[in-house]
């Protein structure tokens, strides 16, 4: 073993000498020698035709959507075509599986249960608390995610992706992050663990942390529907009819820019502060534009992102419908345990525009953001003490269509401000469990992990509270 | 000559058509006769040969860099049981970013039986970087020319027959998204890997004379301590240059137990992908 140590050594000293030898420039010589060899046998086997083409498609297209002028407008209008489409798209249907899952299916459960003498605390907890959260997560989800996935998958084959990087690398390298953190950011927009995880194209360390901490602000699938739901009640609601569908679009493509730009100057913060440096140079190649395949990308983003990410949801809807029946009806004296924190956060929550109830939704929500809504939703009722909606108190129940559960909202003491901030909230607040834990994986550290988790939330709570001060010195409310 | 080679595809009574022979067995890869390796330049459509293969409905994007780490699949063609594993796509082997080290490392220490390089028609010249650099490290390697139809639209034309020649291993046009061009392929990857098929690889021509004695010397020396590799050369070259990394893998004799390595890179990927 002593012998082949010393060998391996032998060798290594043997490299240094002739490296000594060689001098500097031998590495660019070699880089040099593999273009040149690389040249000659492509010479010899391409023949490209001399005539150019008179039209370039591709060329003709990259020039608006990369341009100077166009590139950003044209961005923009796409994404609220995108959600302009979700969410005039995703309502019927959502309707349509809430009906059969909770008014058919829940009833019918229960005068099962009822039936076969099951004692009511376990089929509350199981039916009333398992199920609900996971038929809600189903009807709520499942078509946006639908129609949302296949699009955006659509736009990604085409090849438009990196075209929005290209747009955007000005923007990062001044904010002193990698242009690839565009690219990073894009994929976040589907599910933020992906985004961290997509980081490691990002040479640098340093620059690799900061686009782990920032890709939180890229909206995540989870938080889509919330975003379009809130908009679509309290910022469609303020609009007349005929225009609440784009007005709604719109204050959604707001949030997700509003997400970009916090992404851009917490990046130039950290790369001032904690994680000084220079960006540092790529290229970035605009692959050509493809038809894509329609009908493979529909099964693929059906099955590779829709159902997978719905059964995470419900894998996590699951355990934290039981928790929200079990705080909503265990009691603690007179009141409920979600009672007593609620009132207990109540006035700080108020202050920054928020209330009780969306902040022990936000804890209760942690493993998936996804079932923020359906617990705002049900607490919400419990605390307003509504009756002849839903299935009483404790029970998550489907409030059926947008206006119904504005209704509901509204009962709950809910204005335009606390929508307003909840949509906020909801873009700067802590990365979902897996998300927190892939970044803890990629990144190796407690630290960073932390810092993470809890910049956001500190931001958030400072926008809220900027917001809501603002807008009562305003409207005087 | 490339358009005749395609039209092979609907000719029954030819060797080559061997539709029946394939047989996809997704990630199901207990035990295998061959690996193969998947290199390329990012965005030629690894992903895409790589489904085409295994049956697997990896997501492909039409963007540089979607695939970070290693995706392995298998497939069973004339009674051999292959595992395939498909690389991140990169533009050189030399730096240092986590997916060049992946490509490069798998190349080098898990030692394929034939690496696959996909290559962009379109754009021959530039991916020639990696293609010439992937000889260095391997003998046995066939060239898919990807994105044919792309390069007809353009009025490219490649001469396969000589590019074949000239860079000594197999050259086969495909069509990947259309699924054209998959059997040849599949033929010469078993060619290759049952030793068929004997590769002589273009080594790279125009190095300086003393940068050749350099590697010479080295190369005898790491020869007599680990006379099982078989590209003593490169490594030589790499330790010129301070590569970091092969530095360490000869500083702990890593080098010598190109089995073991091999194992630990499979466990090393098998949890950084837990993470996805």
């Amino acid at each position: 073993m002593k012998q082949t140590e010393q060998n391996n050594e032998e060798i290594l000293s043997l490299a240094n000498n002739l490296r000594w030898d060689l001098g500097q420039g031998f590495h660019d010589q070699l880089m040099e020698s593999i273009f040149a060899n690389a040249t000659t046998i492509a010479q010899r086997s391409v023949t490209t035709s001399k005539e150019k083409p008179l039209f370039s498609f591709d060329r003709a297209l990259d020039r608006i959507v990369t341009s100077p002028v166009f590139g950003f407008p044209v961005m923009f209008i796409i994404l609220a075509m995108v959600f302009w489409i979700t969410v005039q798209g995703a309502n019927i249907p959502s309707e349509f599986l809430a009906s059969i899952l909770i008014n058919d299916i829940h009833p019918a459960l229960k005068s099962f249960a009822g039936s076969i003498g099951t004692p009511l605390w376990l089929s509350g907890l199981l039916i009333d608390g398992a199920y609900l959260s996971m038929a809600w997560v189903v009807s709520v989800m499942l078509p946006p995610m639908a129609i949302f996935f296949p699009l955006f998958t659509l736009l990604e084959d085409f090849g438009y992706l990196p075209r929005v990087a290209f747009n955007m690398d000005n923007l990062y390298r001044r904010a002193g992050a990698h242009g690839k953190q565009a690219l990073t950011m894009a994929m976040g927009f589907g599910c933020n663990a992906a985004g961290v995880v997509a980081t490691r194209v990002i040479d640098s360390p340093r620059e690799r942390l900061i686009a782990i901490i920032t890709n939180n602000f890229s909206l995540c699938n989870g938080r889509w529907p919330t975003q379009i739901l809130i908009a679509t009640i309290f910022i469609g609601g303020v609009v007349p009819a005929e225009l609440a569908g784009i007005v709604s679009a719109a204050a959604v493509v707001g949030i997700a820019v509003l997400g970009i730009v916090f992404s851009l100057v917490v990046s130039f913060g950290l790369s001032k502060t904690m994680l000084k440096g220079e960006a540092s140079t790529f290229s970035l190649e605009l692959p050509p534009y493809r038809p894509p395949r329609i009908l493979r990308t529909l099964y693929t983003s059906l099955i590779d992102r829709t159902i997978i990410v719905l059964w995470r949801a419900v894998v996590f809807a699951v355990p934290a419908g039981m928790v929200i029946w079990l705080v909503a009806n265990v009691t603690f004296g007179e009141e409920s345990i979600a009672q007593v924190f609620i009132n207990w956060v109540d006035p700080a929550a108020l202050i920054i525009g928020l209330n009780g109830v969306i902040i022990l939704a936000y804890i209760i929500a942690i493993p998936a953001n996804e079932i923020v809504i359906p617990t705002v939703l049900m607490l919400t009722v419990l605390v307003a003490g509504l009756t002849g909606v839903g299935s009483g108190s404790g029970v998550m129940f489907d409030a059926g269509s947008a206006s119904a559960t504005g209704t509901i909202l509204a009962a709950g003491g809910w204005t335009l401000l606390t929508g307003i901030n909840l949509m906020l909230f909801s873009l700067l607040h802590n990365p979902c469990s897996t998300t927190i834990y892939t970044i803890y994986k990629e990144t190796k550290s407690v630290k960073w992990t932390l810092v993470s988790t809890f910049l956001p939330i500190v931001m958030g709570i400072v926008v809220c509270f900027f917001v809501t001060q603002i807008w009562r010195l305003f409207a005087g409310a | 000559m490339n358009t005749n080679k395609l039209e092979l595809n609907n000719c029954a009574s030819c060797p080559v058509h061997n539709v029946g022979n394939l047989k996809k067995l997704g990630i199901n890869m207990s035990d295998y006769d061959y690996v193969v390796a998947l290199a390329g330049n990012p965005n030629t459509g690894k992903s895409t040969v790589f489904n085409n293969l295994t049956g697997l409905k990896q997501h492909t994007g039409n963007w540089p860099g979607k695939t970070v780490t290693r995706a392995e699949g298998g497939f069973e063609f004339n009674d051999s049981k292959f595992k395939i594993v498909d690389l991140p796509g990169t533009y050189s082997l030399l730096s240092a970013s986590t997916d060049e080290e992946v490509a490069r490392d798998f190349i080098l220490f898990g030692q394929p039986d034939v690496t696959v390089i996909v290559a962009d028609a379109t754009r021959l010249e530039r991916n020639l970087n990696l293609v010439l650099q992937v000889l260095e490290i391997t003998d046995r390697a066939v060239l898919c020319l990807n994105l044919m139809d792309e390069a007809r639209r353009n009025k490219i034309e490649v001469d396969v027959r000589t590019l074949s020649k000239d860079l000594g291993i197999p050259v086969i046009p495909t069509e990947a998204r259309q699924n054209i061009g998959m059997q040849e392929l599949l033929n010469s990857i078993n060619e290759v890997a049952s030793g068929k098929y004997i590769c002589k690889p273009y080594r790279m021509k125009g190095k300086s004379k003393e940068l050749n004695s350099a590697v010479e010397k080295l190369s005898q020396k790491i020869k007599l301590e680990y006379p099982n590799i078989p590209n003593s050369n490169w490594v030589a070259l790499r330790l010129l240059e301070g590569d970091q990394s092969i530095i360490d893998a000869v500083r702990t004799g890593e080098l010598g137990n190109i089995k073991e390595v091999k194992r630990a890179i499979t466990e090393d990927e098998l949890q950084s992908e837990d993470a996805v």
